[in-house]
């Protein structure tokens, strides 16, 4: 089957910068796809070869089997993207944004669709309002319908949510998962990694312009090795003996980072030994943020 | 081909851009046209005959309606493209099939629609004032679109290349308006010492208002056919530049 979006080897330098070293990538078509990483990780960067906003220095990538280079127009066809900045043109109003948006995919008579996006996403009050009226998440919805007027096959998200509020970001994710059940590709950057763990099928970790994980959600939250303990403790220490596997703290509580659920007795008694009350104790679910974090260091 | 695939609506938002803030874009370059021909042609009417039978003010209307079409349609292009740099909306274009061809064309026709309404604006207005002979309508077209395409094009590789108001500003500023002022607006170039005569046959603008203002009188300082050959070449090299930048994608695909 030909893969919504597929990369190669892909290099891009800025300057002295290596953003990405030898990228590997193949997106199902169909799939809920996260990618993941700090900032500077080479995410945007990626996004922005596959989108033609950058061109890399070697390697190769298609959108649904189109050279993003080669074939542009089809691959541009195949591709809606969802810009991580807040960006829009101050001249037009919403409704203006979205059929010139859908005019330069050579879609004329796009009304009812463009309508139907407005609708889905809450912009109908707003349709007739200058971009420039507009709340910022008002804007992030537009930036939505835009990467949407073409329906394209393969949707980039990235950072979608960043400074949106609860509401708009619960209705945006019910909106994108409806799409990827309809059959569209999604990928999503997000920094909330809550939420790629919840609607991800699969994730990609990149680090310094490298893929240093890329597997199921699921495989990468078995993979973490260990358990995490939240522990409330009276007199509020620790033992020299246990300071080294402190995560980190939070107030009066403390998580401890142990290797094994054995290791757990073992803790507790070293804080019986030093007369330490345990007045919680809770084992943590280890989440996508463990993984992360566990990846990030490990590379 | 290109109107079935995106131009026809760039085009289209182009022309929707500068409409909607047409007292900005339209009238007031109409009125500053106005004011120049007020002042210069009551300072220097009676002091200055350049063509035999033709009265200063009638002179100054041609060259400002053209002055005014070349520097609105260098506006046009250039504002839209560092304005859509700057504020990052220029992906919403950069993120479609259109091709580079498609993109240029949409940027320059926009442009020289807007040069041709001022100019046909100043002439329109300046009726009021001056009775102005039409000698030749076709030289007056050829003239006003090539002229308008040219600065279209200047506008587009400024937009392009500059990153900050500030650097486009300084294009306009020490290129287009020095060009244009010199280019015979105001002034025929036979008045001028022959060192100055040769040099004003360097600039391309030049060309542009000799004529266009042929196509008025009748009387030009080149033949028409002469200037048609100049600003058509330099139309046709400038246009291969902006093609360049936008297939390689300089200062937009990083």
């Amino acid at each position: 089957m030909t893969p919504a979006i597929e990369v190669q080897q892909v290099h891009k330098r800025f300057g002295a910068v290596h953003a990405l070293t030898g990228v590997d990538l193949r997106i199902e078509p169909g799939e809920f796809f996260g990618l993941l990483g700090p900032n500077g990780a080479g995410k945007t960067t990626l996004i922005s070869i596959l989108a033609g906003l950058a061109r890399a220095d070697s390697g190769t990538l298609s959108v649904m089997g189109h050279d993003v280079g080669r074939d542009y127009r089809l691959a541009r066809r195949a591709l809606g993207v969802v810009p991580q900045e807040l960006v829009f043109d101050p001249f037009f109003t919403v409704r203006e944004t979205l059929l010139i948006q859908s005019g330069y995919f050579g879609l004329r008579d796009n009304e009812a669709w463009v309508d139907e996006i407005i609708e889905r996403l809450d912009l109908k009050d707003k349709a007739h309002a200058n971009m420039r009226q507009l709340s910022g998440g008002m804007k992030r919805r537009v930036l939505v319908a835009q990467a949407l007027v073409h329906k394209p096959p393969v949707i980039i998200l990235d950072e979608p949510t960043a400074g949106v509020d609860v509401e708009l970001r619960q209705g945006l994710w019910r909106f994108v998962r409806e799409l990827n059940q309809a059959g569209h590709t999604i990928v999503l950057t997000t920094h909330y990694l809550e939420e790629a763990e919840a609607l991800c099928g699969r994730i990609a970790m990149l680090k310094q312009g490298r893929v240093v994980a890329l597997d199921t959600t699921r495989n990468l939250l078995r993979g973490v090795s260990g358990v995490r303990v939240r522990v409330r403790l009276s007199p509020n220490r620790l033992p020299n003996s246990v300071l080294g596997k402190l995560a980190s703290e939070d107030g009066d509580s403390r998580v401890l980072a142990l290797e094994c659920f054995a290791e757990i007795e073992m803790v507790l008694a070293e804080l019986r030994g030093g007369d330490i009350e345990v007045l919680e104790l809770e084992v943590l679910q280890i989440d996508l943020e463990d993984v992360f974090v566990q990846m990030m260091h490990r590379h | 081909m290109i109107v079935e695939s995106g131009f026809s609506t760039l085009l289209y938002k182009e022309l929707l851009r500068f409409w909607k803030v047409s007292f900005q874009t339209i009238a007031a370059p109409i009125l500053t046209s106005l004011l120049y021909l007020l002042i210069f042609s009551h300072a220097l009417e009676a002091r200055v005959q350049v063509y035999p039978g033709v009265a200063y003010k009638a002179f100054l209307v041609p060259g400002l309606a053209m002055m005014a079409l070349l520097q609105n349609a260098f506006a046009n292009s250039s504002s839209s493209l560092i304005q859509s740099k700057i504020t990052g909306n220029i992906i919403f274009v950069l993120l479609t099939p259109l091709t580079p061809a498609q993109t240029f064309l949409a940027y320059m026709f926009a442009a020289v629609v807007r040069g041709v309404v001022v100019g046909a604006g100043v002439l329109a207005v300046t009726a009021w004032f001056v009775h102005l002979p039409v000698s030749n309508v076709l030289w007056v077209c050829i003239f006003a679109l090539l002229g308008g395409g040219i600065l279209s094009a200047m506008g587009i590789i400024a937009g392009i290349w500059a990153d900050k108001f500030d650097q486009l500003a300084a294009f306009q500023n020490f290129i287009i308006i020095p060009l244009t002022f010199l280019a015979g607006v105001f002034y025929s170039v036979q008045s001028l010492p022959p060192f100055w005569q040769a040099a004003s046959h360097l600039n391309p603008f030049f060309y542009m208002v000799d004529g266009f203002r042929y196509g008025f009188f009748g009387i030009g300082d080149v033949a028409p056919g002469v200037s048609l050959a100049v600003v058509a070449s330099c139309l046709l090299g400038l246009s291969a530049l902006c093609l360049k930048l936008l297939q390689t994608g300089y200062k937009l695909r990083h």
